[in-house]
């Protein structure tokens, strides 16, 4: 039995100061019992001879000074996995609320993970089908990803997102697919949004749930990431499973995060966020990937809601540089009926290029990406001048690429939420709008596709 | 040695007590774990000490040792080639150990203690040595022959030594000093990471550093023996940048440090290294290469170290004679440990939380860098270039890690969201960026490849300044507003800016590019702008001068392989002298 503390000295937001303890260490998860026996989790924070500090994982209403004991469990925050997770539904701290029985734990894991050594890292490079053109076609996901949803308030990104999980697929393989959903600090709508959309196409049984919403307190979503990936974990390089993992929304938890260095009065770096919150998203993000020997993966899709659509806030700026190319949603594009509003343009998958080509996609598929974003960033600054001078003071290439550029968006990227295109349908009407312009435009396709697909006339 | 005790633990910082006689920037074994830390502040009895690995699990009472040493390196045959953390462990052997994931407190030596390598002694027994001379080499490659030279602060007469196959502990020669005391050198030798290795003088660099990127060599080049700074915002390609250079920049030895990056990005180079052939030498890339990995997920204090351990690999490669490139990618995020000891440690911040010494250090490595004459009495010249990638935060540069880099390099490369996005790639801004080394490395240039080559590049400098201003005037006038001369002048420009200065990495041809045929393009590019100027003289029409077919020839050159490039140049010059007569005659008809 571990020894217990009646010496709790200070109680300030989520940060609580334990004096006269002896054999505490770092890190180590800590109970503290209320005078109800009502239970709770803390961590150690910080520990100075005697006095240790810690951090409570929920919320601190009803500790008091004389009555409260701590105790100090010897190990880390863990969480008990096992396969039976599937189809359930946790809280952020991964206690079952739906009301099913508790899961027997196969084996019990540190929720903060290990980093993987890059040795021992294998590449990503197998195509995902999404079925979605905007994302297939130019900005391609492959297994073991993590490539962020980087939205705005008002931004549709739960349907992009609901249909990506929907439509996933590596096309050609029947290998067992689970998906791992962190609700963090959203509401409980947008929450059910994504419950009924995988219960409406049979994804929920082989989906996990972790739910901290909105009015839950917001100290637990530090952990409710990090149980969603170490249950991802555990699927993947245990039960070889190809996880796709949904985080959302990343903003709250950058914001508990704030809470508590807040709460520690840390120096803060840009806009009171701490210094170190690069390496601790890394921490998150990084756990992504595939490993060598495993067969199974955790494909990541965050999503985050830039505040203020402004992609320079150091939420969205510090993921774009963790993560391996982001998904951007306008407000313009939507404004113009564009579904899903994907802003082409500044979105990135930086794992595109070992993805796709011949014997993955098609051979055609990296001259024609490059084409199209080539000639719709032309034909946007052809409409800008446009705007500005009248469709008169347009040289008549650049009307050409102008009209290029609206037809790309409505038929390229508007193709809705329920349209599931295989990646040849995408490919063609890459090449249907490429047509709008003359051969010697394309410059950065070779010959050869050229003759294949430029010159075919539409089959 | 100093033995003391834990007092408390904060993250990856540790105090101890009982530190008296430990000394600043000691190496120490922290707990029963045996984590590696360094002494980073003395306060009376207490140090505080950064640990290298994750220290949970860690308590006031455990115990910390002293090891009266600095944190050092190893250096000798067998770095080529090898992947290292942060603190020289090798990353291959860490995983033979403990698996995919990385856990604490591992032991492993940084150089393999069972390999033999074949010696070839360069001195004979009675022979005077110096510091730096060389005693004898070991092929360490097929492409890089390693040279043991005399460690620092040993010389007299050597007294032994023997071909054959020696493990890198083994002694492999004896000297004796002048004073009687006999040393024994073997193929390793040890150095303090944050000293830099001593060395004659210091040269002014007088040849580039040939990259066969379009856009660096021919606009910013850098010098052997320079420094050069990539910032950007994410997804500008400050990544692939860098790749390029460690996989095509003519140095001898490519020194690559990922400094708090994606692990993907590390498994890439590890996959796609030892698959390329180096230009220069036919052998894959990776018999030249030495990787440093601190993946942003690893543990955030070795992140600091990792840089230093780097450089000081690649100065040891420099005294051997060798032209090294080192690549940090990314220095910010060695800033940002930095930032985050810094304020553990509760000092007073300077800018936006950085310490007020984050100038000072980012100097002091980068002055490492350097054109050098080694120690030696052979007066070996060495060049360590260094290529440092900055991580602004929102890509604005007024922060403080890239103003305080922008401070000391010479050569800037700044890479542009905006190009980026429309997949304008090196996204390397043209106006922005610059090279304190153009002048000097001109005259290299012009020597070595056409008396030209930098009146072209003045050319090619002109042409795309002419073309932001022309642009601020189309926005306001429109395009029919612009004489005819004006318009010539625009498609000359974007013909710079698509055929040249576009560069695709993922293209096996256009990856690389000789300086030969970087010279035949600016050659082809502007030819076309100077005929039809004189054409338009002589009363042609500009649509169809404009909408000449040989620019679409023009644009694919790129992809011409280096082999054919002469013939096709010839054709394309042929056909565009064509193209102009037709469309000067058809006017005269």
């Amino acid at each position: 039995m571990p020894k217990e503390y009646r010496t709790i000295e200070e109680i300030a937001g989520p940060l609580m100061l334990v004096r006269n303890v002896s054999g505490v260490t770092y890190d180590e998860l800590g109970e503290i019992e209320l005078s109800t026996g009502e239970k709770r989790r803390c961590k150690v924070l910080e520990v100075d001879g005697s006095n240790a500090l810690v951090q409570l994982f929920e919320s601190s209403a009803g500790i008091n000074l004389s009555q409260s004991k701590v105790r100090f469990l010897g190990r880390s925050m863990e969480l008990g996995v096992s396969r039976d997770m599937l189809g359930r539904i946790f809280d952020g701290l991964g206690r079952p609320i739906d009301n099913g029985p508790e899961i027997l734990p196969d084996k019990r894991m540190d929720i903060d993970g290990l980093p993987i050594n890059p040795v021992a890292r294998s590449y990503p490079q197998e195509f995902i089908q999404t079925g979605i053109s905007a994302i297939d076609g130019l900005n391609t996901l492959v297994r073991g990803q993590k490539l962020p949803i980087f939205s705005a308030s008002g931004l549709p990104h739960a349907n992009l997102a609901a249909q990506i999980a929907r439509q996933a697929r590596v096309r050609g393989t029947q290998e067992s697919f689970a998906v791992v959903f962190a609700a963090i600090g959203i509401t409980f709508e947008e929450a059910n949004f994504f419950i009924e959309s995988f219960r409406e196409t049979g994804a929920l049984d082989r989906t996990v749930l972790f739910v901290n919403l909105a009015n839950d307190p917001a100290i637990e979503r530090i952990s409710t990431p990090r149980m969603a990936l170490t249950a991802a974990e555990y699927l993947a390089f245990e039960k070889g499973m190809h996880v796709l993992v949904i985080l959302t929304d990343i903003t709250n938890y950058a914001d508990a995060l704030r809470e508590v260095s807040a709460a520690r009065k840390e120096v803060p770096g840009r806009r009171g966020y701490p210094g170190y919150m690069y390496t601790d998203l890394a921490s998150i993000y990084e756990r992504a990937g595939r490993q060598k020997g495993k067969p199974g993966s955790i494909t990541m899709i965050p999503i985050l809601t830039m505040p203020e659509d402004d992609e320079t806030h150091p939420i969205p700026d510090l993921t774009g540089y963790i993560t391996e190319g982001q998904i951007i949603l306008s407000r313009d594009l939507y404004r113009k009926g564009i579904t899903p509003p994907i802003d082409v343009l500044p979105s990135l998958s930086r794992l595109k290029d070992k993805g796709i080509g011949e014997g993955k996609t098609r051979a055609d598929h990296a001259d024609t990406m490059n084409q199209l974003f080539a000639a719709y960033a032309r034909g946007k600054e052809a409409k800008e001048l446009m705007v500005v001078l009248g469709e008169a003071a347009l040289t008549d290439i650049d009307k050409l690429y102008a009209k290029f550029a609206d037809e790309f968006e409505k038929q390229y990227i508007s193709q809705g939420y329920q349209v599931n295109r295989d990646v040849e349908e995408t490919l063609d009407l890459g090449w249907k709008l490429l047509r709008i312009l003359p051969r010697s435009e394309l410059k950065r396709i070779n010959d050869q596709l050229l003759d294949e697909y430029y010159d075919a006339s539409d089959k | 040695m100093s033995k003391g005790t834990i007092k408390k633990v904060a993250g990856p910082l540790v105090i101890a007590e009982g530190m008296r006689d430990a000394n600043m920037f000691d190496m120490v074994r922290v707990s029963d774990r045996q984590l590696t830390g360094e002494i980073i502040e003395i306060h009376g009895g207490e140090a505080s000490i950064q640990v290298y690995e994750e220290t949970s699990g860690l308590g006031p009472g455990e115990p910390v040792e002293s090891t009266g040493s600095p944190m050092s390196v190893e250096l000798g045959p067998g770095l080529i080639g090898s992947i290292y953390d942060g603190i020289q462990r090798p990353l291959d052997k860490i995983m033979e150990q403990t698996g995919n994931n990385l856990k604490r407190g591992v032991q492993v030596l940084s150089l393999n203690r069972e390999t033999k390598w074949h010696f070839q002694p360069a001195v004979e027994v009675g022979q005077e040595v110096v510091p730096g001379d060389i005693v004898g080499t070991v092929p360490e490659t097929e492409i890089v022959l390693h040279k043991i030279m005399v460690p620092n602060g040993v010389s007299g007469k050597v007294t032994g030594i023997a071909e054959g196959d020696y493990t890198v502990a083994d002694t492999i020669a004896t000297i004796t000093g002048s004073d009687g005391t006999g040393h024994n050198l073997s193929l390793m030798q040890r150095w303090p990471v944050r000293e830099g290795r001593p060395y004659q003088e210091k040269l002014s660099p007088d040849m580039p550093l040939i990259t066969g990127q379009r856009v660096i060599d021919t606009l910013f080049p850098i010098a052997k023996g320079g420094v050069a700074a990539v910032p950007g915002p994410f997804g500008s390609g400050k990544t692939v940048v860098q790749h390029q250079l460690a996989k095509w920049a003519d140095a001898d030895i490519v020194v690559y440090i990922g400094c708090g990056e994606r692990g993907n990005e590390m498994t890439d180079v590890l996959n796609e290294f030892p698959e390329l052939k180096d230009p220069k030498t036919g052998y894959s890339l990776m018999k030249r290469t030495i990787l440093i990995a601190n993946t942003s997920d690893m543990p955030v204090a070795a992140r600091e170290a990792s840089i230093y351990t780097g450089i000081t690999m690649a100065e040891y490669y420099r005294d051997m004679g060798y032209s090294v490139a080192l690549m940090a990618d990314s220095t910010s995020r060695w800033a940002e440990a930095l930032r985050e000891m810094s304020g553990r440690l509760e000092e007073m911040p300077g800018e936006e939380g950085y310490p007020a010494y984050l100038g000072s250090r980012l100097a002091q490595f980068y002055e490492r860098a350097g054109y050098v004459r080694a120690l030696g009495k052979e007066g070996r010249k060495g060049a360590l270039s260094v290529i440092g990638a900055v991580s602004p935060p929102g890509g604005d540069i007024s922060e403080p890690v890239s103003q305080a880099t922008l401070r000391i390099v010479k050569v800037f490369w700044s890479l542009d969201a905006d190009l980026a996005y429309r997949r304008h790639f090196p996204a390397i801004n043209w106006l922005t960026s610059y090279s304190l080394y153009v002048d000097t490395m001109g005259k290299w240039f012009n020597a070595n490849v056409k008396n030209d080559w930098m009146d072209l590049r003045a050319r090619l400098m002109r042409l795309l300044h002419d073309e932001s201003e022309l642009e601020e005037i189309v926005k306001l006038v429109g395009m029919d507003a612009l004489s005819a001369g004006d318009r010539l002048k625009l498609e000359a420009a974007r013909s710079i800016r698509e055929d040249f200065l576009h560069q695709n990495a993922f293209h096996e041809t256009d990856t690389y590019t000789s300086l030969q045929k970087q010279y035949q393009m600016m050659h082809l590019v502007l030819g076309y702008y100077d005929a039809a100027v004189s054409a338009l003289e002589k009363k042609a029409n500009i649509e169809d001068l404009v909408r000449l077919p040989v620019r679409e020839r023009i644009g694919r050159f790129k992809y011409v392989a280096e082999d054919k490039t002469d013939e096709e140049y010839d054709q394309i010059e042929q056909m565009l002298s064509d193209e102009i007569q037709q469309a000067i005659q058809k006017e005269d008809l």
